[in-house]
């Protein structure tokens, strides 16, 4: 199967990245010759097979919720491309 | 001067502990080597200042019992260093202070180490040839124009040029072992839950891991001596008991079981990687190991679920870099659309590739088709192994499936790229320990790996064996210092 460029373009919305037409038609090329080496896995007769989700297959441990760290909310904010006081800025959301 | 970078590591802690080398004596010889060899492009951010201010403070009144007393030392720029910027290689994140450090980096600094600088690597550790850096290529100083290797290339460059005494890498398919084996050094993988990843850049947190990469295996140890320890604050992290890995060494080999695979015999392979496959099985029996044939018939599919595997995990984990709090930020005319603009301009080719892969094969409507026969496809390769070391204690493969190869020349095929791993991403998928070691060189002079694969939580074992080898060896890189300024 081939990706198009409509889906391309559909999976760049869902990545959140701004991609125009010149760069859809590369991504178009590399994610099919990607998905063309991909889909040997369909040799493979899984069907008795579970998956292995991660390598440590326990379950995860639990800690306290415990503040660690204090007064770091300048050293925090710092890092903001934009900032305002006690808190980061985006763009008008609420009209 | 030239003595001081000609120092293994354990030789150069040898001499500060004995008093005939100061820390600033060594720090300074890291730096004006450094300053040297800028036209390597191996630093994206020195730390020389403090540094030197450091030094100096463990001349005056340093601990020489510690494992890494006052020894200088660069690290890979995926390691969150507490105060001082940390890029991923990216221009999303060219900006970002950490305000905390990783757990694997104050192990050093725990133990006496002195922070040089943060060196280069591919973006978001995506990459092979130290080709998709935002801060430009990385040379190595094997050859002109030669990649490093990837994705810890500027850690494998600036060891083999003799710009920090060792260093530490991640590897998430092959991103330790790969450059080590271009660069003629050693680099090792540690078992998945050995070395926390807290504070490490994410990328497929499956399968990433830090680990040492260092001049040879006696450092290796002793460096891994320092970072494996269970860490709470890696929910991932195991709490096994380790070894006294330096100390323990041992050259002794005998009826040791290395299992050789049929199945990383592939096509196309350089008849200079095959001999030297056949050189190490030699050297193997001369040490009295016992070499038996072993199958993972499975092999051939270890690239292809790592290309699902690893760009879902990557899609999902880069999915926080929105300009909001931290990193590069774009406008836009509203919320979506400076979200939109900011990851486009603010990733590089690769990365954008890798969460697009990513994204598609978590989508609605073929999750099952990609992501959960890639997870199926995975256990069949740990399976493979698992019955593999029913008979054999280790695994001997080559590295990679060539030599280093020139800047430029696969950055037109993302696949030709991905198939560099071939041999290394099994061990990833597998959660499994293991190293590579510089073995030969091929016509060009360039240096050739072989890689040992070891049990889960073995990695004595594995060091064992490699230091063996490394001593009938007595590879030499040999390199003319051609760049330096």
């Amino acid at each position: 199967m081939s990706i198009d460029l409509k889906t391309i373009k559909h999976i760049a919305k869902l990545s959140r990245i701004s991609i125009d037409d010149k760069k859809a038609k590369e991504l178009e090329k590399d994610l099919n010759s990607i998905f063309e080496f991909i889909e040997a896995l369909n040799k493979v007769d899984t069907k008795k097979v579970d998956p292995l989700t991660s390598i440590a297959e326990t379950t995860l441990k639990l800690r306290g919720d415990e503040v660690k760290t204090k007064n770091i909310r300048e050293q925090i904010l710092k890092n903001s491309p934009d900032e305002n006081k006690d808190f980061f800025v985006v763009p008008k959301v609420v009209e | 001067m030239s003595d001081i970078i000609n120092l293994t590591l354990s030789a150069l802690i040898n001499k500060i502990k004995k008093k005939e080398l100061s820390s600033q004596e060594i720090t300074n010889a890291y730096i004006k080597r450094a300053v040297k060899s800028k036209d390597l492009n191996t630093y994206i951010t020195t730390d020389f200042e403090n540094a030197i201010e450091k030094a100096k403070k463990f001349d005056e009144k340093g601990n020489f019992n510690y494992k890494l007393p006052g020894v200088p030392l660069a690290v890979k720029d995926l390691f969150c260093t507490n105060n001082l910027k940390t890029t991923a290689g990216s221009k999303i994140l060219s900006n970002f202070i950490p305000s905390y450090e990783s757990t694997v980096t104050q192990h050093l600094w725990d133990e006496g180490a002195i922070l040089l600088g943060k060196l280069n690597c591919d973006e978001f550790a995506m990459g092979s040839s130290n080709e998709t850096s935002f801060f430009g290529n990385v040379e190595s100083p094997v050859g002109k124009k030669v990649v490093p290797g990837g994705s810890s290339g500027g850690s494998a460059s600036a060891l083999a040029a003799k710009l920090t005494p060792a260093t530490i890498g991640t590897d998430t398919g092959g991103s330790i072992r790969q450059p080590a084996s271009f660069t003629g050094t050693v680099g090792l993988k540690p078992t998945y839950g050995s070395c926390s990843r807290y504070g490490i850049v994410a990328f497929a947190s499956s399968l990433d891991q830090a680990g040492p990469m260092t001049q040879d295996v006696s450092d290796a140890a002793l460096m891994l001596d320092v970072i494996s320890k269970y860490d709470t604050k890696d929910s991932t992290s195991v709490n096994f008991k380790r070894g006294d890995y330096f100390k323990s060494l041992s050259s002794n080999i005998k009826g040791k079981k290395i299992g050789i695979p049929k199945e990383y015999r592939v096509d196309g392979m350089p008849k200079e990687i095959e001999s030297l496959w056949q050189d190490g099985i030699t050297l193997l029996k001369k040490l009295g190991a016992k070499i038996i044939d072993i199958s993972l018939p499975h092999t051939k599919y270890a690239l292809p679920a790592y290309y699902i595997v690893a760009p879902a995990e990557a899609s999902s984990n880069l999915a926080r870099y929105d300009g909001v709090k931290y990193g590069y930020r774009s406008e836009g005319e509203n919320l979506i659309s400076m979200y939109e603009n900011t990851r486009s301009e603010g990733f590089g080719d690769e990365v954008k590739r890798r969460i697009m892969i990513g994204t598609y094969v978590l989508s609605s409507g073929y999750y099952d088709a990609y992501y959960l026969k890639a997870q199926k496809i995975r256990r069949l390769i740990k399976n493979d192994f698992d019955e593999a070391y029913k008979s054999v204690d280790a695994i001997l493969t080559p590295s990679t499936p060539s030599s280093a190869f020139k800047i430029g020349d696969k950055t037109d095929d993302p696949v030709s790229m991905y198939l560099n791993d071939i041999f290394t991403v099994p061990v990833n998928l597998s959660g499994l320990p293991a190293i590579s070691i510089p073995v030969g060189k091929d016509k060009n002079n360039y240096p050739l790996g072989l890689q040992l694969i070891g049990k889960a939580f073995e990695e004595q074992n594995l060091l064992d064996i490699s230091y063996s080898m490394e001593k009938e060896l007595s590879f030499k890189n040999n390199l003319q210092d051609w760049w330096i300024k």
